[in-house]
């Protein structure tokens, strides 16, 4: 071994305690380095541990928990732990997907950050062989009246459609909420799906010794260094220095980079391939490695570089954008350097893979880094955080309370306020139709994508209700996962898995890191009662200003299955003359509810139950009546309850209805828990033969009742939800698409 | 008809213009690289929607200026047909086979969603299967969209029945209302004289399958597989 390492560059600092806490690592982390290093690191090798080991890449306070979910399934052919969950989608295809967070450089920077948020996750799936083909994202911001929301939201927005929409892929779904508790720390989660031959998945493992490291892409340039620390630590005041930590998108290059890795995949090349996110050319080169069991030795001086006089720690650290990492097979260096030669794409052999089990890292011939491999990225820090539950909440009566508004204003304000408002402002700048295979476009409750070239579809959504999160972490944590699936059912999908992204404050803190704990058991809960199990998945902690944490938010992207496209339904309703059926069990469950915060405005409560075996039966009897085509129109019931579902319906379809033989029947709960509770487990239909609907919900044991007509189509279109109130469509929809246009031109 | 696409290495509908085109010819069109000037004769030629090489100049500005594109206007000046979509449209301004710019959208945002445009005359290779002064439905997806020519360059343009597409309402009335981007008299769509080169905003190939949502493009390629061949 090369042991005393010497290059002036590397070290031009030396490490003091002050230096190690500045690379976010605490005494006993250092002392574990000691330990494994024996002797003291210089600073580009301190550099390393300290992206390895932050929160964002070591998953240190998290994975105790994490492998408590439910990842295996007959559908599953890779689970969490590669750059995307890989599942079968039958006829020798895989779907490739999986969700990340861009939350720190997002709020710093926000047109940047939330781009590079979106090439990041098209890298993750691309790198595993699959075709893009459509991004999700789910994004959170401060309250609308805090002075910097504006200016993130149209940041972030812009920044996610200039990323996706050069790069060609659509942007199909997605969801935008707003509460105070993200006035410091949004959250900008971004999703991308993929399809790959089943046959031909790529992995990071890089084994054989001499076989070439192969760097592509844009050149190294000294952005985004130390990006993985920072997104692992809280903001305070002075968190705007932090901005040059900030990397810079060029989805140009990014889809160069896409077309090239297809092209050169369809060929025998490629050992292993791994693309540079966080902690870049360190952490792709270390998983590489480790997890093919072999040493590696880089040449840094054959790193492209964007900027003269680069020192081997900003190169190892950088995070500059659109950058991959390929292992060849011997001999094939020419057809692949042919390959990015035609799209113009940077090609270097900048090492090769050894024996040895430890990154060797020389600059000019001199060795400047020597650390051994498998310590560094699998011995990283674990830890078991003192957690302490939720307190419990106490449920809501639904006959104890007099409204201050009649149903018609209250769903009115409800249809135009900031979270359950259109979000067609957002949607319309991203291009969702690009590849010619949209078949549900946004706004409905699951995108649907057509696999191309065939009549079937994947369906894909991303969901989270944080303020049941923050009132009961485990109900909160299984609502998420059953309105994923609810939602993909919904447009008559079978649901296959999902991916989570878990946002939530600062672990060290004990009730923070109870309402983690109590959002996953909800969700192990909830992923093994429905067959959906985690693919793949992201953490993002530390998301606090000053002390203050956002509401816990475990956001789930999900997929689903259709075999045929022509047994598919929207929410839109379709015309007079159909009978409206509720299915599954309403009884007004108000705590935790939109309505209560938005219109009563005192939030309070425990969220409502989430009966998973009711989910089950309600779910896989709604897909069945989908696919047989007795349903002609179905929507998830989700916030703001039935009320709300029945008029995002008729707007979608233009179209008239009255529900108000549903609140009048007897044994419904009293308004306006009936219209406005947010019991789970509930689909709302229309059907032309009611009859037929309700005796096949008898003999499955599901709950349905039918609640109203629907009316006529048109400009005079009205909604009725109990008697002796209509509601003009028109100026429901003015209300609902005008507020937030009207916020972002003000 | 024999038809080529022109692949920049930033274009991102070219499969989506193929997919259309191979619908109505029943075969496959050529799609011809950008670093291949050299291609076979065709009776027409696509540029496509995307980002030809980044587009962080002037739309289109770069592309304008590709050796391929050289090529593409040597065979525009013989009277080969050329369709330039989104991209392609913009592509078209700068290289000046057709009049006019396209500026940034008026609300400065990128804008993506179907809109309703009237076929100004049926009397082109691209229009036939039209009804004139009918309003189709084809979606929009563009950041600079706002076509723009002075006041003399419109007049003539009027005067030679250059403009192929005008934004309007479902109804085909031509509003302010129905404009997405700010364009100058509503202006989707433009011919050169010979009205044998049509550029436009719109792109007709994303709503040509029933399963897309609506079928109103199609009657373009359908159009020009009935005049080319």
């Amino acid at each position: 071994m090369s042991s005393v390492v010497t290059n002036e560059r590397a070290n031009d600092r030396p490490v003091t305690p002050e230096v190690v806490r500045e690379h976010g690592l605490n005494e006993q982390e250092y002392d574990l380095i000691l330990d494994i290093m024996g002797r003291a690191p210089n600073l580009l090798e301190l550099g390393i541990f300290s992206v390895m080991w932050s929160e964002h890449c070591s998953y240190k306070s998290s994975k105790k928990w994490l492998k408590t979910l439910p990842t295996k399934g007959p559908q599953v052919i890779k689970g969490p732990g590669e750059n995307a969950g890989v599942i079968d989608i039958g006829e020798g295809l895989a779907a490739i997907f999986k969700m990340e967070s861009h939350n720190h450089p997002s709020f710093i920077e926000p047109y940047q950050g939330a781009a590079t948020g979106v090439g990041g996750i098209l890298r993750d799936v691309f790198t595993m062989g699959a075709r893009p083909v459509a991004n999700l994202n789910a994004l959170r911001f401060g309250s609308p009246d805090h002075p910097k929301t504006r200016h993130l939201v149209a940041g972030v927005v812009a920044g996610v459609g200039g990323y996706g929409n050069c790069v060609g892929v659509p942007t199909v779904g997605g969801e935008v909420n707003f509460d105070a508790s993200y006035n410091g720390n949004i959250l900008v989660n971004a999703m991308t799906v993929g399809i790959a031959p089943a046959d031909r998945i790529f992995y990071s493992a890089a084994a054989g010794v001499g076989k070439p490291v192969v760097y592509v892409g844009s050149k190294t340039g000294r952005d985004g260094i130390h990006g993985a620390t920072m997104a692992s630590a809280e903001f305070d005041d002075a968190s705007d220095e932090k901005r040059p930590t900030v990397q810079v998108g060029d989805p140009f290059t990014e889809k160069l980079l896409i077309e090239a890795c297809l092209e050169l995949m369809a060929t025998d090349a490629i050992v292993a391939i791994q693309d540079m996110g966080a902690a870049g050319l360190t952490s792709s080169s270390f998983e590489m490695a480790s997890k093919g069991g072999s040493g590696v030795e880089l040449e840094l001086d054959k790193v492209p570089c964007r900027e003269d006089g680069m020192t081997p720690y900003e190169m190892m650290l950088s995070e500059s954008q659109e950058r991959m990492l390929i292992v060849l097979q011997p001999g094939k260096e020419d057809l692949a350097r042919g390959i990015f030669e035609k799209w113009d794409l940077d090609f270097a052999v900048i090492g090769h893979l050894t024996d040895s089990g430890r990154m060797v890292l020389k600059m000019h011939g001199t060795v400047v880094g020597d650390l051994p491999i498998d310590p560094l990225a699998e011995a990283s820090p674990e830890y078991d955080r003192p957690w302490q539950p939720t307190p419990p909440q106490d449920d809501v009566d639904p006959a104890g309370f007099t409204p201050s508004v009649t149903p018609a204003a209250a769903l009115k304000r409800l249809m135009a306020s900031p979270d359950l408002c259109s979000k067609r402002w957002v949607w319309e700048q991203y291009d969702h139709m690009v590849m010619g295979d949209t078949v549900a476009r946004p706004g409905g409750d699951a995108a649907v994508v057509r696999i191309h070239g065939s009549n079937r579809g994947l369906a894909m959504s991303s969901d989270c209700t944080p303020r049941y999160c923050k009132a009961d972490p485990e109900r909160g944590g299984a609502q998420a996962v059953a309105e994923s699936w609810r939602n993909i059912t919904a447009v008559g999908a079978k649901p296959l898995a999902i991916t989570d992204n878990m946002n939530f404050g600062n672990p060290e803190r004990p009730e923070i890191m109870g309402q983690f704990v109590g959002c996953i058991a909800g969700m192990k809960a909830a992923c093994e009662a429905l067959d959906y199990p985690v693919v793949s998945g992201n953490v993002s902690l530390y998301n606090e200003t000053n002390g203050q944490a956002i509401l816990p938010t475990p956001v789930i992207g999900g997929v689903g299955l259709i075999d045929d496209l022509d047994h598919i339904v929207g929410a839109a309703l379709p015309g007079a003359n159909q009978t409206l059926v509720l299915i599954g069990e309403t009884r007004g469950h108000l705590g935790a509810s939109i309505y209560l915060r938005d219109v009563e405005g005192a939030l309070k409560g425990a969220p409502p139950p989430v009966d998973l075996a009711a989910e089950r039966r309600n779910g896989d009897f709604v897909r069945a009546q989908i696919q047989s085509g007795s349903v002609t129109a179905c929507h998830d019931l989700a916030d703001g309850g039935l009320a709300v579902a029945v008029a995002e319906m008729a707007l979608a379809g233009n179209c008239g209805a009255d529900i108000s033989a549903g609140a009048d029947a007897p044994g419904n709960p009293p308004l306006p828990a009936w219209l406005f509770g947010e019991d789970q487990a509930r689909y709302l239909v229309t059907t032309v033969d009611s009859g037929a609907l309700l005796a096949a919900a008898e003999k499955a044991g599901v709950p349905a009742q039918a609640i109203g007509q629907t009316g006529d189509q048109g400009a005079d279109a009205r909604l009725i939800l109990a008697t002796g109130e209509a509601i003009s469509l028109a100026d429901l929809r003015a209300a609902h698409e005008g507020w937030l246009p009207g916020y972002m031109d003000r | 008809m024999k038809a080529a696409v022109i692949v920049f290495p930033g274009s991102n509908c070219d499969r989506d213009v193929q997919v259309a085109l191979r619908q109505s010819m029943g075969r496959e069109p050529l799609m011809v690289w950008h670093k291949d000037s050299d291609f076979d004769p065709v009776d027409l030629i696509v540029l496509p929607g995307g980002f030809s090489y980044g587009d962080y100049l002037r739309c289109g500005a770069m592309a304008a200026n590709s050796p391929v594109m050289k090529e593409v206007v040597a065979r525009a000046h013989k009277g080969v047909a050329v369709l330039g979509i989104c991209n392609g449209f913009q592509m078209l301004t700068e290289t000046g086979l057709v009049p006019g710019v396209l500026m940034r959208n008026a609300d400065l945002r990128f804008v993506c969603r179907d809109v309703t445009i009237k076929v100004e005359s049926s009397q082109s290779l691209f229009t036939a299967k039209y009804e004139q002064g009918k309003a189709i439905r084809i979606p929009v997806a563009h950041h600079d969209g706002n076509y723009f020519a002075d006041d003399d360059t419109l007049a003539t343009m009027e005067d030679r029945g250059q403009i192929a597409f005008r934004y309007c309402d479902p109804d085909g009335s031509v509003t302010p209302g129905s404009n997405p981007n700010g364009s100058q008299r509503n202006i989707a769509g433009v011919y050169n004289e010979t009205k044998t080169v049509l550029g436009l905003m719109p792109h007709p190939e994303r709503l040509a399958d029933p399963k897309l949502g609506g079928t109103d493009g199609r009657a373009l390629f359908d159009g020009l597989v009935e005049a080319l061949s």
